[in-house]
């Protein structure tokens, strides 16, 4: 723990862990890159915080290996690892002022003159006058930046943070997204940032991996997992997405087009995550921000050059900045489409007859022999 | 004083709980407040039971009764290696209570409180029969053993308490903040319990220097203080008596007062500048 080599990779290579019959997290290989921002994203009980633990040393995998740089670590407890983690309930130490807590790793190190480095990782957390309080007496915000300082001030190879927002109200959570980014990218530690949250793991990632029964689904930067999934639960645990049950009708070497009932759809051939012979089943994807609306009467204006679906308006939400409305169509009961509020169409009311209309380029394409609906009910499973 | 008369009874709605809580304390404090007075008196004869005059000439001789302060001393040993005993024990029963899961489990859980639903005097018959027939001369070894094996429940469930709503997280952060497992236990998991390890504690001291029923079968010739007492009130209580009982009483409430004063103090000196 006292090496100073500077950092390295986080390389996890077939690690899995299984409590008798039940599996948590299937073997598994991953490389975190030194440096970068690594959000694990999953429901509750798919495997992320178990494979935390793991790089922490707080739990031994039943097979695999964890390294840091060169370094195998698997079989280091953890006070010998260098490695920081900012737990889920903070843990602070109850009996100890901020102070205390923050110089906890230090002195553990057996490192004397402590309060130099405490008052300046107090001073990055902005807690200063904090110093001689006990952890109870702190907001949730300010306990969670302490658990960040007691956790940093060891300078950590890699921080680990299990769910460390989860505890905050949505506004602090927004804030702390923001500071947690700064600190990130102040010091240039390796964080790897566990979440259920699908938009703070987009907003603070370099790179996401979307975890789902124990296994990674899909890893890869946030936009590129947003617009290109690769399995219907990353489409629908990573936002929003309409799937349509199709069957190719035609491939030509740039576009693949679709039949639904009558409505042909067409889609980009590079984004067809299926094989694409005619006759084949597939799901195609659209975001609900892609697709714009138009009132049934001025179906003439919407170019052909677009993909276009019919259907009445089952109901509409006005949120501000968009509304959302959701639109019963032949080839999808529940298709959902953003429309953001720069002019409003005062006729589109539930029960009105619409055109629904996009970019083919914005469609994606996905296996058929998958649940529909994979990421929806985890979604749901998890609040 | 027409309002007053027309409003008693709102007036004493009010107040019910205050008056209630004032007689309850009057109730517990009085037989206390009995000892300290008479520990002041100058009784006529053996028994100090009726109030003559008052002198210190008790205080300035507490003891001035053969045997009363040796019998003391004995207790307050006795106590001391009590507490020892079943706060070492009774705390790693309740850790391994709470921390581990192991077969028979669920049935010590329960076997613990047996002790504590247990009368003493059946209690304390058995414990005889045990020492004659294993051959152990009665005597403070006996003692010793019987206070540790009934003070243990109590260690055991009040450290159970606090243990259990401790958060085994803590001790995670501390191993994964470069702390070993001594570190671990010295550093957080102990500081973190020691409020009901202390009560645990202080609780075995009060009971075994209290104890006379298991004390009185198994002492053999040994005599503590409450057999001491109850020895001397068959022929006459000496007013030393009432002073030791008012100096315990005194000690345990400033005991009681300095720890609210150190956590006032220490919350104090926590608080914003």
């Amino acid at each position: 723990m006292t090496q100073k080599t500077e950092g390295g990779d986080v390389r996890l290579a077939g690690i899995s862990k299984t409590y008798g019959a039940f599996t948590a997290v299937h073997p598994l290989d991953l490389t975190v890159p030194q440096g970068s921002f690594f959000a694990l994203l999953g429901a509750s009980g798919c495997g992320k915080t178990t494979t935390l633990r793991m790089i922490a040393g707080l739990e031994d995998p039943s097979t695999g290996t964890v390294s840091l740089g060169s370094t195998d670590v698997t079989h280091l407890p953890p006070y010998k690892r260098p490695v920081n983690t900012v737990f889920q309930s903070y843990a602070l130490f109850p009996h100890l002022d901020i102070s205390e807590n923050v110089a906890f790793g230090l002195r553990r190190r057996g490192i004397k003159s402590v309060q130099k480095q405490v008052d300046e990782m107090l001073e990055l957390v902005q807690l200063g006058q904090f110093a001689h309080r006990k952890p109870h007496q702190l907001s949730g915000g300010q306990q969670q930046r302490v658990a960040v300082a007691r956790a940093l001030i060891n300078h950590p190879q890699v921080l680990l943070l299990d769910e460390p927002l989860g505890a905050l109200d949505l506004k602090l959570r927004r804030q702390m997204q923001l500071e947690l980014k700064r600190i990130q990218t102040e010091v240039g530690i390796t964080f790897v940032h566990v979440t259920h949250d699908q938009e703070e793991a987009m907003t603070m990632a370099d790179q996401v991996a979307v975890m789902n029964g124990g296994r990674v689904e899909q890893l890869g930067a946030p936009a590129d997992l947003y617009e290109n999934p690769r399995t219907t639960f990353v489409a629908n645990f990573l936002g929003t997405s309409n799937l349509i049950q199709a069957e190719i009708a035609a491939t030509a070497s740039d576009v693949t087009t679709v039949t639904c009932g009558d409505v042909k759809l067409k889609l980009p051939a590079g984004r067809c995550r299926a094989q694409t012979s005619p006759g084949d089943r597939i799901l195609i994807g659209v975001r609900p921000e892609k697709v714009s609306i138009a009132h049934a009467d001025d179906d003439a204006t919407v170019p052909d050059s677009r993909n276009r679906l019919t259907g009445r308006i089952v109901a509409s939400s006005f949120i501000g900045v968009s509304t959302q409305f959701i639109v019963d169509s032949p080839s999808c009961a529940d298709f959902e489409v953003y429309v953001q509020n720069v002019e409003r169409d005062a006729r589109l009311t539930p029960g009105t007859e619409v055109v629904l209309h996009w970019n083919p380029e914005h469609t994606f394409g996905l296996d058929a022999d998958q649940a529909i609906d994979a990421g929806v009910q985890s979604v749901e499973d998890a609040s | 004083m027409t309002q007053l008369s027309k409003r008693p009874v709102t007036w004493l709605r009010r107040n019910l709980v205050v008056i209630a809580g004032l007689l309850t304390l009057a109730y517990m404090i009085l037989p206390n407040v009995v000892v300290m007075v008479f520990s002041f008196n100058k009784p006529n004869g053996r028994f100090n039971y009726a109030w003559q005059q008052f002198s210190l000439d008790a205080w300035k001789d507490p003891c001035g009764v053969a045997d009363l302060c040796g019998s003391l001393a004995l207790s307050l040993q006795l106590g001391f290696w009590a507490m020892l005993g079943a706060t070492v024990l009774g705390t790693m029963v309740a850790f391994a209570l709470v921390r581990y899961r192991f077969r028979a489990r669920g049935a010590i859980n329960s076997l613990i409180f047996l002790p504590m639903a247990m009368p003493e005097v059946v209690m304390a018959a058995s414990l005889l029969t045990l020492f004659l027939n294993m051959g152990a001369p009665l005597g403070f070894w006996t003692v010793l053993i019987a206070h540790i094996m009934f003070c243990l429940s109590f260690v055991v469930t009040a450290v159970k308490a606090r243990v259990m709503s401790m958060d085994p997280r803590l001790e995670e952060a501390a191993r994964d903040l470069y702390a070993g497992p001594l570190q671990t236990f010295l550093r957080v998991t102990l500081p973190i319990a020691a409020p009901g390890i202390a009560a645990g504690a202080l609780l075995a001291f009060s009971l075994s220097f209290d104890d006379f029923i298991i004390t009185n079968f198994n002492a053999g010739s040994t005599v503590t203080f409450p057999m001491f007492v109850w020895g001397s009130a068959q022929r006459g209580t000496p007013v030393q008596i009432n002073v030791i009982g008012t100096a315990m009483f005194v000690i345990a409430v400033l005991v009681v007062l300095g720890g609210q004063l150190l956590a006032s103090r220490r919350k104090n000196s926590a608080a914003p500048e």
